[in-house]
């Protein structure tokens, strides 16, 4: 029996409406003549308390509310992949057409065109037993992207008494039966799931397969695992967005979904407009054909953002069942933390730290713990996975704030954006000595078996020249650089380069855009090789001038921009370069 | 503002700050517009904030000054805020909500449109590319403006920033192009001499007729200001997206929009964000920026330029940082080269366009506009480096290399940045200073620019 109750109190998105006892915590409720779509998020005798997701401009206390009987669900199945999806599931695209250019409000319209045929292979026939999560079939949803079919996770499935032959069908169609103690279980090419409960999976990994997203400074010294967590807090103007949108670019996953939340309206359009006619770099497609986004831009109602990001890990999680690798991007988790916040004042609760609800920490664990590398339910056997990758808008560039200092409590790559770098224009302004990553160790065995063996001591003394350099600009800074022995003026050099060659990569660069494991770990070594070059010219005796002179240090930091993946006999080339320069300055030295 | 319609209650249960608080009210909606009128037959307007339980709270936007229990009436006019607009707005001027300031009579209305707008369709949105010229240097090429971008000036009390709007609203041209434009000019809370300035400036250089003047200044109703900037985007979007006009919008100070706000927030009692301003301050302000922007399939276009005063030039303040979050990009004035005489005042490593990857480049500015730009943004943050340890170790202590680096920053703040106000450069003479300034440098320290374009425009003195 659905509610039915009154509008007893307005105040910006939170509506109280009484005779609702019937209403359960969560659900789904129409709000008003308009039919303004609201969940219930707390219920007082017959009071029901009502976050709403549309503007509430114009309700008035006495109009009706309706009560779905469903909680806030989003509709799975073929026809996800390139759409743009407000905060809860409505697409961007239907809804223009119903209300133009601006949104309009209690439009209602399905998540994916339910009359589109979709061509459906079997691979289940009649008489086998089938449970939650199984495949009963596929679709080829877009070029990229093959559609499993499956089994609702939580349908008791059973033997399989009719399943349609290969061919074109739509959403509505029934394309299987099965039976389970008497009963003729229908199911089609889709299934609803409530976006805030996580789907279930068999088993558990661990991540140890790094996410590639061809960006070095990620890569290389703060790597991300597949089901791994990661964070990315700044300050506005640190280049959040361009680093997130690299991820989605260029990240090594078969679909990405990227939530736009509480953000810039232009952002999303120029993933709309930039992300078609884009190829990814493995397949050749557009990278259109495996994004999904979600847009609650900052000026949408603020309740709908609280959903939105609930929403997209909803749907990473169905395509990782599917026994895909799936990345999700969240920009920014500040402005969802921020909606708890004002849902959380309407309802007058007491609050913690600077105004945000007492459960923030508990909501991000929770949302951080959707992310991992599973086995899917169901037969036949599927691994997938679900990276989760947060931003962070701390106020004030402060990482003390409660949302950044929550989430790293339950993420385990951190990478620090900083203000200062992104004021010199170092980009993106990853800082090396605030980052870390926890997967770093289990990360290591793959590069050890893909690209070398000395990866990860290469790696190590990259890293430890920054290191060093960063205690002697302490010194530099109280005494000048001349007042250093060339040894260590050696390093700041070698740091510069690093930083320069290494570190800083220009998204808006053709080339540099994207860096293959292979080239990123050849520039590591030819600067750690100089490094080592320049260590034994000075020990016999060459002054640092001599080396800072060197021309083929020019072509080491544009190597980054003039070395196309495929060309990496050019790095071999510079490295004999670099090889006879230091020994021409060497024998110099020696013929004096 | 018509009012005609609506329910009337006597009812006034309570009066603080800028709320009044109307009993036994039943069919109130929220947002709805309310006219207030006193014993006096004085009228003034609020909006519902909150509604329920036979309550209404009622701000008002001309403060709650002389209003007593007795005394007063509350109409509920039974429709939200809504502006008169048609052509016949241009070359006026207005108050804070929109009424004719100018002694004319009410523009004669077009349409009638809700002054809180509708969030645009991120999917509807046309990306922006055209790139603006404003014959500044330092912004033309360093932080280049588009068409339908969000660009504030983040600026301190008693510096240059209204000089620099106002330079900007009278330069701003796209090249090549003959389309309409027009200009928005929103005055919130600032004191009538900088008003005024303003509107001398644009009637100067003729650019009055094809503007629109919103003026609340400081001596106006404080609360007047939430409506201020909502009435003047109400307009420029109908000048944009009906008539097709590019539209220019300069709404200065947006602190004082925020101080409003945050005074109506401490008289309902709300838990506060950070300094007291409320925890809705984000949200808030992104219902106004987000009103920039071009849309697919219409011609016109919605450009902002925000000015606001950081609190003790203070940029993780509230009201910059939550600001800085939303609009796209910021360009900083800077009180030490403001206390050097140096004009335009901007801090140029602080500042940023995040719009102009895509708006320069072949076809618009030129091929090598973004790698030259990099490298002169890379060289001043070396000179400001450089400056800092000569301050302490002193020229002595410096290498070559560094004495180049502070060249090339006292050159840059000399050639490049300096300009005079009435002074309109063409994108080609801003490059050509930015290529001077990075052939200051020795060749293998130019490490982000392309060897064919150093080959073309490096030129060695």
């Amino acid at each position: 029996m659905a509610a039915k109750g009154r509008i007893v109190w307005v105040s910006g998105p939170a509506v109280r409406a009484d005779g609702m006892s019937e209403a359960k915590m969560y659900e789904t409720v129409t709000v008003g003549n308009s039919k303004l779509v609201g969940e219930v998020i707390r219920l007082t005798g017959d009071v029901a308390f009502i976050q709403v997701y549309e503007s509430t401009s114009g309700l008035k206390p006495g109009e009706p509310v309706i009560g779905t009987g469903n909680p806030l669900s989003v509709l799975l199945g073929p026809g996800i992949i390139g759409q743009l999806y407000d905060g809860i599931q409505r697409p961007l695209r239907e809804l223009s057409k119903a209300s133009g250019s601006f949104i309009g409000r209690g439009i209602t319209t399905t998540p994916v065109d339910m009359t589109k045929k979709y061509h459906f292979v079997p691979t289940t026939s009649v008489g086998d037993e089938v449970a939650g999560g199984n495949v009963l079939g596929t679709v080829q949803e877009t070029d990229l992207i093959e559609h499993s079919i499956m089994v609702p996770p939580d349908n008791p499935g059973g033997k399989i008494t009719n399943i349609v032959s290969e061919g074109d069908y739509d959403l509505e169609t029934e394309i299987a039966t099965s039976e389970k103690d008497g009963q003729t279980i229908s199911l089609k090419m889709y299934h609803k799931w409530p976006v805030r409960k996580p789907r279930p999976y068999k088993a558990r990994y661990d991540p140890t397969v790094p996410l590639l997203t061809g960006q070095r400074v990620i890569d290389t010294f703060f790597p991300i695992a597949k089901g791994g967590t990661g964070s990315i807090p700044g300050a506005f103007g640190t280049g959040k967005t361009v680093t997130l949108h690299q991820i989605a670019k260029w990240a090594d996953s078969q679909v990405v979904v990227y939530i736009g939340c509480g953000e810039r309206g232009n952002e999303m359009t120029e993933v709309l407009v930039e992300f078609p006619h884009l190829k990814d770099p493995r397949s050749g497609k557009p990278l259109m054909d495996r994004t999904v986004l979600v847009a609650n831009t900052s000026n949408m109602p603020v309740a709908a953002r609280e959903a939105s990001i609930y929403t997209g890990v909803t749907i990473a999680e169905y395509y990782r069942d599917m026994g895909k690798d799936v990345v999700l991007v969240a920009d920014s988790t500040s402005r969802w933390a921020e909606a708890l916040r004002e849902m959380s004042g309407r309802l007058e609760e007491m609050p913690a730290e600077e105004g945000y609800p007492s459960y923030l920490a508990s909501r991000l664990a929770e949302f951080y713990e959707r992310a991992g590398r599973v086995k899917a339910v169901g037969s036949p056997d599927r691994d997938g996975s679900v990276t989760l990758i947060g931003a962070v808008s701390p106020s004030g560039g402060d990482f003390t704030e409660p949302v950044t200092t929550h989430t790293m409590r339950f993420i385990k790559t951190f990478w620090a954006l900083d203000a200062k770098l992104a004021y010199s224009r170092h980009y993106p302004s990853i800082n090396w000595m605030n980052s870390y990553s926890g997967y770093l160790a289990d990360i290591a065995k793959w590069w050890r078996e893909n690209i070398s063996e000395d990866w990860f001591s290469i790696r190590s003394e990259a890293y430890s020249i920054l290191q060093r350099e960063d205690t002697l600009k302490e010194i530099v800074r109280l005494l000048g650089p001349e007042a250093l022995p060339d040894e260590e003026k050696l390093i700041l050099e070698v740091a510069r380069m690093i930083k320069i060659g290494l570190l800083q990569q220009n998204s808006f660069d053709d080339v540099d855009t994207f860096c293959s494991p292979e080239k990123q770990y050849k520039l590591m070594k030819l600067l750690v090789d100089f490094y080592k070059r320049g260590q034994q010219a000075i020990k016999e005796g060459t002054p640092i001038s001599d080396i800072r002179a060197m021309s083929v240090i020019s072509s080491l930091l544009k190597a980054r921009m003039d070395v196309k993946d495929d060309e990496m006999p050019k790095l071999d080339q510079l490295d004999i370069e670099m090889q006879e320069q230091f020994k021409s300055i060497t024998g110099v030295k020696v013929s004096n | 503002m018509t009012t005609e319609g609506g329910v009337q209650y006597n009812k006034i249960a309570e009066i603080k700050g800028p709320l009044v608080i109307v009993g036994d009210v039943e069919n109130a909606a929220f947002d709805e517009l309310v006219e207030i009128e006193t014993n006096e037959g004085e009228r003034r307007l609020g909006k519902v904030l909150e509604v329920g339980f036979g309550k209404a709270i009622v701000q008002v936007f001309e403060g709650t000054n002389g209003l007593s229990i007795a005394g007063t009436n509350a109409k509920f006019v039974g429709k939200v805020m809504e502006m008169p607009v048609s052509k016949e707005v241009l070359g006026r001027v207005f108050d804070g909500l929109g009424r004719p300031k100018d002694g004319l009579p009410d523009p004669i209305a077009d349409k009638f449109v809700d002054i809180n707008g509708e969030p645009m369709n991120p999917e509807q949105r046309e990306y922006p590319k055209d790139f603006i010229q404003t014959g500044v240097s330092v912004i033309d090429g360093l932080m280049t403006l588009v068409r339908g971008q969000k660009l504030p000036i983040f600026s301190g009390s008693g510096m240059s920033h209204n000089l620099l709007a106002a330079q900007i609203a009278r330069q701003a041209s796209v090249v090549g192009t003959q389309d309409d434009f027009a200009v928005v000019f929103a005055a919130i809370g600032v004191q009538y001499s900088e008003a005024e300035y303003f509107r001398r400036s644009l009637e100067e250089s003729g650019a009055l007729k094809r503007s629109v003047l919103f003026l609340n200044t400081a001596d106006d109703p404080a609360i007047e200001r939430i409506i201020t900037p909502r009435v003047a985007l109400t307009v420029a979007e109908y000048l944009a997206f009906d008539l097709g006009m590019h539209v220019l919008v300069v709404m200065t100070d947006m602190t004082n929009y925020a101080e409003a706000l945050r005074e109506i927030s401490a008289a309902r009692e709300e838990v506060p964000g950070r300094k007291g301003y409320p925890g809705y301050l984000y949200t808030d302000l992104s219902t106004i920026y987000e009103r920039a922007g071009k849309l697919n399939g219409r011609k016109g276009s919605v450009t902002q330029v925000p000015i606001l005063s950081m609190p003790s030039d203070d940029i993780t303040h509230p009201i910059p940082d939550l600001t800085g979050y939303i609009t796209e990009g910021q360009i900083v004035v800077g009180r030490d080269l403001f206390r050097q005489g140096i004009y335009p005042p901007i801090n140029i490593l602080m500042s940023l366009s995040r719009l102009m990857k895509d708006g320069i480049g072949e076809g618009s500015t030129r091929a090598d506009h973004a790698e030259v730009a990099n490298q002169v943004y890379d060289a001043y943050s070396r000179a400001q480096e450089v400056r800092a340890l000569a301050g302490i170790v002193g020229k002595a202590g410096l290498t070559e290399i560094d004495l180049k680096y502070m060249d090339v920053g006292d050159i840059f703040e000399k050639e490049f940045l300096t300009q005079a106000t009435d002074e309109n450069r063409t994108i080609e003479e801003t490059l050509g200073i930015l290529w001077k300034i990075v052939s200051k440098l020795p060749k293998n320290e130019i490490t982000k620019i392309k060897d064919k374009f150093v080959d073309q425009y490096y030129k060695e003195e």
